[in-house]
């Protein structure tokens, strides 16, 4: 065991920080840092920089233009990024559709696809859950006819994250229904601008409007937008939600939460002391704390143990339930942090590049709605009771 | 001993539980609070008629109720049906502490608000008090036959709404001193006053109030010179009893909601209350909800005690509360799925409100230091 990055690890943490303090601009690391909303031009302006820097595509082969870093390098590169307040990369194409159309996408798939998704033509969404298959994703209905060499789609997504800004989704759809549920499914490629798509927008509890409904109204789709072989999509979409998983434990957007926990913590007066010296609000903090730093060498454990390029198997699970845990009470701890200035709902500020609070704290008006927006942490890619289905099924052979 | 409510109250229970049933629904309410309303005038009056604004005032006070039940019982249905109307800020809060601290002439004002004609606001949370009822450091200043009011208020409930603003402030002693606090009645557009409002998350409506230099008379001091603050605290109990009991009512329309959810929401062939999995969880929000309905019943049974005996009840109420407010807000999102979190289902309001109740009057690490504090005393 050794515990220390080695000389060449550091060297590449200096010059992603480097890059990071030069290149962020700081328009967009204010709206991350205080919890505000990104719009469609914040994220293609970041996915710019990075991929004019070749550091978008970090889980990509060289020979499509990625870094091929290690799992050690992407912790990294990803701890840095979120301490920087660098936004999230969107991962609906880069992280989620790549992956399966290297692996089962034809040529001329490919060639079409993947460089619009590093010069952000192309925003991707994802179109898997509908109102009746959620955590049962195989029971999805949505269908797709063979009508000459175009399918015909008929049916409905939803919880389709930034959908609002896609022109392309990737779904699945039922292509065979005299078969078991699994067996009758596509992996289909929509453009979003054919006739006959429709997208809703579904509004949230924290006030946004990040998911949407995607209907599909007789939407002719060529037969060159079917990934590998009609049927066959169920095998594409598990290894899409295995890759979909390397990241999920979080720990960068962890290590973030706390730092900016402490620091309002430090500066908020309780009593005519600082919050952090409150002993019971102090114990929250440091049992978080304590989670986290063994979570972050979890993580690691994890991911080095998989294959180079390769995703990790069913301990991705464990990352995903204790990864979610800790960033949901992240945000917990931060809403409670704020106090009594945790009730306004200040949509406009929330909205603007304007960073002055109009009524108190900096960090106040994104605290309770952030709070609310990561309980669809232990919803999503498979919620929490999945996994631990997974685990128990997998690992523990229950 | 006996933990049935009065037949009176079980009358005025089911009386609001019907009308609420007919007058108020979650698509309504939904559209006036996205229209930019606080409230809806016509409902809050229908209110009024039907005594509901009385009952939180006692006989003395020409009203039919105010006892700790009384509250308990109505609060409990106000937060069922989710209400946003300005009843605890003019009724319990302010409404309150007239009733304790006015003098005859300066409580004429509460029939006005038993009929709904006036609302009252309590501006007292500062921008930096935090949760510390103590933490006042608005000034008054004598200057002959009047007072000059200086300060920041923050979070006031319902601030723009009201007609009449109970105002704290210090005319003497230190910040964090108990005495030297004195109440005063202050028009809100009195010069000198700018209010900004706003939305709560949950729906419910805040204002920051700045007074620069406000004038006001002397007979506008509720009671003695700096001596307000015992009835600041009692205004403060019935107003924890007050949000508790809605946050009661919140967490059985919540499991209301997810039973039914868990019965008719089939996953793998099968209704996923199916699962033992989230059978356990659901049986655990049960039972944690009759912890937090005998910890209300205590603090309303003990509200007209001795100030020592009151506020220990006061403050196991709130953490009490607080955290099962909490387990029932992430778990029956949780048990829902993506449903759960959405603006056009119910429980997310109630979500909002019982996360939120938490914030107000003292979370549940406050009142788990201050109970710790009484004991010692």
């Amino acid at each position: 065991m050794d515990l220390n990055y080695t000389d060449e690890q550091q060297d590449f943490r200096t010059e992603v920080r480097t890059f990071l303090n030069k290149s962020l601009p700081i328009h967009i690391c204010e709206k991350v840092r205080l919890g505000k909303r990104l719009t469609k031009a914040d994220s293609k302006q970041w996915n710019k920089i990075l991929n004019d820097q070749g550091w978008l595509a970090t889980n990509w082969p060289k020979k499509y233009g990625g870094t091929e870093w290690d799992a050690i390098q992407r912790q990294i590169f990803e701890e840095e990024a979120c301490l920087a307040h660098a936004p999230r990369i969107v991962p609906f194409g880069l992280t989620m559709l790549a992956p399966v159309l290297f692996a089962f996408g034809n040529e001329a798939q490919k060639q079409r696809f993947l460089p619009r998704i590093l010069n952000g033509e192309d925003w991707w969404c994802q179109g898997y859950s509908e109102p009746d298959a959620g955590s049962d994703l195989a029971s999805i209905k949505t269908r797709a006819e063979l009508d000459g060499d175009h399918y015909v789609v008929n049916g409905q997504k939803t919880w389709t994250t930034l959908g609002q800004h896609a022109n392309w989704i990737f779904c699945l759809v039922r292509t065979n229904f005299d078969v078991k549920k699994q067996a009758g499914i596509s992996f289909l490629l929509i453009n979003m601008e054919t006739p006959g798509v429709t997208v809703r927008p579904i509004h949230l509890i924290d006030g946004e409007a990040e998911v949407n409904e995607v209907f599909f109204e007789n939407v002719r789709v060529p037969i060159e937008n079917l990934v590998g072989e009609q049927d066959k999509g169920w095998t594409y979409a598990k290894y899409l939600l295995t890759h979909e998983r390397t990241n999920i434990a979080g720990v960068g957007f962890s290590n973030a939460a706390l730092a900016t926990l402490k620091h309002v913590a430090a500066s908020i007066m309780s009593g005519g002391k600082p919050l952090n010296q409150s002993p019971y609000f102090a114990a929250r903090m440091a049992q978080v704390e304590i989670d986290l730093m063994a979570m972050r060498t979890t993580n690691l454990r994890v991911v080095s143990a998989a294959a180079k390029g390769q995703a990790p198997g069913a301990e991705s699970s464990m990352l995903k339930i204790k990864g979610t845990l800790i960033r949901q009470e992240l945000s917990s701890l931060l809403r409670r942090a704020i106090g009594p200035d945790a009730m306004p709902y200040l949509p406009n500020y929330l909205d603007s590049g304007d960073n002055a609070d109009p009524l108190n704290f900096e960090y106040a008006p994104a605290a309770s709605p952030n709070y609310f927006n990561m309980r669809k942490l232990s919803i999503f890619g498979g919620a929490n009771e999945i996994q631990r289905n997974i685990i128990s099924k997998t690992i523990l052979k229950l | 001993m006996d933990f049935n409510h009065t037949e009176e109250r079980m009358i005025l229970r089911d009386m609001l539980q019907r009308f609420m049933a007919d007058h108020y629904n979650h698509e309504a309410r939904r559209k006036l609070i996205a229209s930019g309303e606080a409230y809806d005038k016509n409902l809050f009056y229908k209110l009024a008629e039907l005594g509901i604004l009385g009952a939180m005032f006692g006989e003395e006070n020409n009203g039919f109720g105010g006892s700790g039940f009384d509250l308990m019982v109505v609060f409990e249905e106000l937060g069922r049906a989710g209400v946003i109307e300005p009843i605890l800020s003019s009724c319990v809060l302010a409404g309150g502490l007239l009733a304790e601290l006015g003098n005859d002439i300066q409580k004429t004002i509460i029939d006005d608000v038993i009929t709904g004609t006036s609302i009252l606001a309590f501006a007292h949370g500062e921008p930096q008090s935090r949760y510390n009822l103590n933490h006042v450091v608005t000034t008054a200043e004598t200057d002959e036959a009047e007072i000059i009011i200086n300060g920041t208020k923050s979070n006031v409930i319902n601030g723009k709404q009201a007609n009449l603003l109970l105002v704290s402030a210090r005319e003497n002693s230190n910040e964090y001193d108990e005495t030297g606090i004195s109440v005063f009645i202050v028009p809100l557009d009195s010069k000198g006053i700018t209010c900004i409002d706003h939305h709560n998350i949950d729906g419910t409506s805040g204002a920051r109030i700045i007074f620069d230099n406000v004038r006001i008379e002397k007979v506008a001091r509720l009671g003695k010179i700096g001596a307000a603050f015992p009835a600041i605290e009692t205004a403060n109990a019935r107003a924890i009893l007050a949000v508790s009991s809605e946050a009661i009512g919140a967490m059985e329309a919540a499991k209301t909601l997810t039973i039914e959810y868990l019965r008719e929401r089939k996953q793998f062939g099968v209704p996923i209350g199916s699962f033992q999995a989230l059978q356990h969880r659901m049986a655990d929000v049960l039972i944690e909800i009759e912890q937090a309905r005998s910890s209300v019943i205590n603090l309303a049974g003990h509200l007209e005690t001795k100030r020592d005996t009151r506020e220990r009840y006061v403050s196991a109420t709130k953490n009490l509360v607080g955290r099962v407010g909490q387990l029932v807000a992430e778990e029956t999102i949780q048990m829902h799925g993506g449903i759960g979190m959405t603006d056009e289902y119910a429980l997310s309001h109630f979500v909002r409100r019982l996360t939120m109740i938490d914030h107000l009057f003292g979370d549940v690490d406050y009142h788990l230091e201050r109970f710790i504090t009484l004991n010692v005393a």
